[in-house]
């Protein structure tokens, strides 16, 4: 009997320790680090959220064309009343038409807002009888924002056949993109034709050919271009490049797509070379011994093999490299010449969407028809760029992992 | 290959065997005083040893104690390792592989590889097979096809694929690939080929279709394979080279350096009781 009591209590209880179920503390056990580390995942969704409000906001101010609910000649047509209907109309009305907040229309008295109306309304009159003298003009009828207008040409007035035409100030605003558009093309496809070739031809010697002294001068220097503001690489376009352009090819005019587009290269030259060099080296060391332990050059194992095998790295970059032409603005702004015309020729000065926003957005009415326009093609060009981010970004998340399946 | 000549080898082979190992007849492939430093690191001290021709020579020996090592440098497939230096000789057939004016694609198209891992390329089955006869311009569809099914057939992997020979190579099994391999080293007709544990990744129903393979390809060629498995080299193999850290411990036939070790190490490593 005393022996079980022994083993069922023991002699001297051993100092308190905490019960088990204190294990069961949860986040509470270390409070600091449950929230630092939410801090910092917020801190992470901070770029998502970014790119979500950027979408949001400028697709907003672009939502009434995109609905084709903006009606640039409706606008044009003023109302006017007669002064009886004026005396007639209701606090509210009466604020509405004056286009006041409740602030303003409240810091003045009632027949004060009723003058003032009946005065901006004589005001439209005599101003309406002026234009009358003026030539009529069928165009004053059309929606130029309209989506028919913004992409398909339009015979305007004083045009002896339809024509596209960007031509944003003036008393018809005339807003097709298609200029634009095509201007950019031009300019991006200059830029990526250029990078291309010798991008792939430094990423190919850097990954298979250099030594490991070489390649650590190599790599950074190629990777310090990125690093040139644009506003620079634009100025040595503006007055070096183009001139020694102009002297080789004797263009008409100096400043163009042409020029523009080699510029705009260089700048995408890191770009381009960062993915596929990276896709290059990622090809499995496997790869290039067995094409040398067959005979392959270091050449034929480069261009056979290694390049092949790293082909849809490549194609990612070219897609990257072209999303980066496309929203580059600096350069095209400074040495494209800025003619917003319709012209397939390289060597016409031409002018791109994101150029004209930068030049434009800067002097436009707030809210009215050519700030959303401009927003439109905002809307355009992030959609595009983000299209092609995430296309390159999923080529190469593939492509690594298929490499590294095989090395 | 303006100094030298490789295209005639049968001359040289007939020369006296040299060195401080048990020469067997004729050497195709002599190794002399042959040393290599990664760096700092010392991957092989001293090396002497005479391959014969048209046999299976198989190095073994623990990891790290230079096999690989020594097996790369008979196609000078380490000139790619950019801190390995490399003193004394390699001759094949009488010509120094290292010295000045040596076409290294031209010994690489005459000394096969195949590797531990199956590397082949993202490419088809049949182009796999077709790329070293492309790299010395070999257009003609039909001689092509020839050889690749010889090759493929060579290989015993011609049933299994005839039917998907434009498929990717890397949907095949990893034994496939290596047998695969083997068929891509061997149709450009190489009279050495070199391999480095060509099984050690393969299960071994796989590997025993390997050293039948090896056993039928002595015929035509100079084999010299890296193991670490000691039964595959006892039973394939007609020498044996013992190296631990960098230094050849014994060549001897197979059946003498298992049955009759004339070093300790050896036999101890033989019997198992390191490495």
């Amino acid at each position: 009997m005393s022996d079980a009591d022994s083993v069922t209590t023991p002699p001297s209880p051993p100092p308190a320790k905490p019960p088990w179920h204190d294990l069961a503390r949860g986040r509470v056990a270390r409070p600091g680090e449950w929230l630092v580390e939410k801090g910092i995942f917020a801190v992470s969704l901070t770029a998502i959220v970014m790119i979500l409000l950027i979408f949001v906001f400028v697709g907003r101010e672009a939502l009434p064309i995109l609905l084709g609910q903006a009606d640039s000649a409706a606008a044009r047509v003023q109302r006017i009343l007669p002064p009886e209907d004026v005396d007639r109309m209701t606090p509210s009305e009466l604020r509405a038409a004056l286009g006041l907040s409740r602030r303003k229309f409240a810091a003045r008295s009632l027949e004060e807002q009723k003058a003032a109306l009946k005065e901006i309304y004589a005001v439209r009159a005599e101003a309406d009888r002026n234009g009358a003298e003026a030539i009529p003009d069928k165009d004053s009828e059309v929606n130029t924002v309209g989506w028919r207008y913004l992409i398909r040409p339009h015979q305007w007035t004083g045009y002896s056949r339809p024509e596209f035409i960007w031509q944003p100030v003036s008393q018809i605003q005339k807003f097709n993109v298609v200029p634009l558009l095509v201007g950019s093309l031009k300019v991006t496809l200059v830029a990526v034709l250029f990078a291309l070739p010798l991008a792939l031809g430094a990423a190919l010697y850097v990954s298979q050919f250099a030594s490991r002294r070489l390649r650590a001068w190599i790599k950074p220097a190629i990777e310090m271009l990125a690093g040139i503001p644009s506003v620079v690489l634009g100025f040595f376009a503006l007055f070096v490049l183009a001139a020694a352009l102009e002297s080789v090819f004797a263009f008409q005019s100096r400043l163009n797509a042409f020029v523009a587009g080699i510029a705009l290269g260089v700048a995408i030259i890191p770009v381009i070379f960062a993915l596929a060099e990276e896709a290059l080296s990622a090809v499995p060391r496997g790869y290039l011994e067995g094409a040398l332990a067959v005979g392959a050059s270091r050449w034929q194992a480069a261009w056979g093999v290694a390049l092949p095998a790293a082909w849809p790295g490549v194609f990612a970059a070219v897609v990257l490299g072209f999303g980066r032409a496309l929203g580059e603005t600096m350069i095209v702004l400074m040495a494209s010449g800025n003619a917003a015309i319709l012209s397939w020729s390289l060597f016409d000065s031409s002018r791109t969407v994101t150029a004209t926003i930068a030049a434009e957005l800067g002097e436009v009415v707030f809210g009215g028809h050519h700030y959303r326009v401009l927003f439109l093609l905002g809307t355009l060009v992030l959609a595009v760029s983000f299209v092609a981010n995430l296309v390159a970004d999923g080529v190469m998340n593939r492509l690594r992992r298929r490499l590294a399946s095989s090395s | 290959m303006p100094t030298t000549d490789l295209s005639n080898p049968s001359a040289a082979t007939r020369r006296s065997p040299s060195g401080e190992a048990d020469a067997p007849n004729h050497p195709l492939i002599e190794i002399e005083r042959l040393s290599l430093c990664y760096g700092q690191m010392r991957a092989l001290q001293n090396i002497t040893l005479n391959i014969p021709e048209r046999l299976v020579t198989a190095f073994i020996g623990p990891s790290g104690c230079g096999k690989s090592t020594l097996l790369r440098c008979l196609n000078r497939l380490n000139d790619l390792v950019e801190n390995a230096r490399i003193e004394g000789t390699v001759r094949i057939g009488g010509c120094d592989i290292y010295g000045p004016g040596v076409d290294v694609i031209e010994l690489r198209k005459r000394v096969g590889m195949v590797f531990q891992k199956a590397n082949p390329f993202p490419k088809s089955i049949y182009e796999n097979v077709a790329y070293g006869l492309r790299l010395r311009g070999m257009r003609a569809r039909g001689i092509v096809d020839e050889i690749v099914e010889r090759s493929l057939r060579s290989a015993a992997l011609w049933d299994e694929v005839k039917d998907r020979l434009h498929a990717s190579a890397l949907g095949l099994s990893g034994g496939q690939q290596q047998r695969l391999c083997i068929a891509r080293a061997i149709a450009t007709r190489p009279e050495i080929l070199l391999m480095d544990e060509p099984a050690s990744a393969l299960d071994p129903v796989a590997t025993s279709k390997i050293e039948d393979l090896i056993l039928a390809l002595k015929q035509e060629f100079t084999l010299v394979m890296v193991t670490h498995n000691m039964q595959q080299a006892a039973r394939i193999s007609d020498y044996t080279a013992f190296l631990n850290q960098g230094e050849l411990i014994e060549f001897n036939t197979t059946s003498q350096l298992f049955t009759n070790p004339s070093r300790r190490q050896t036999e101890d490593y033989v019997t198992g009781r390191f490495g």
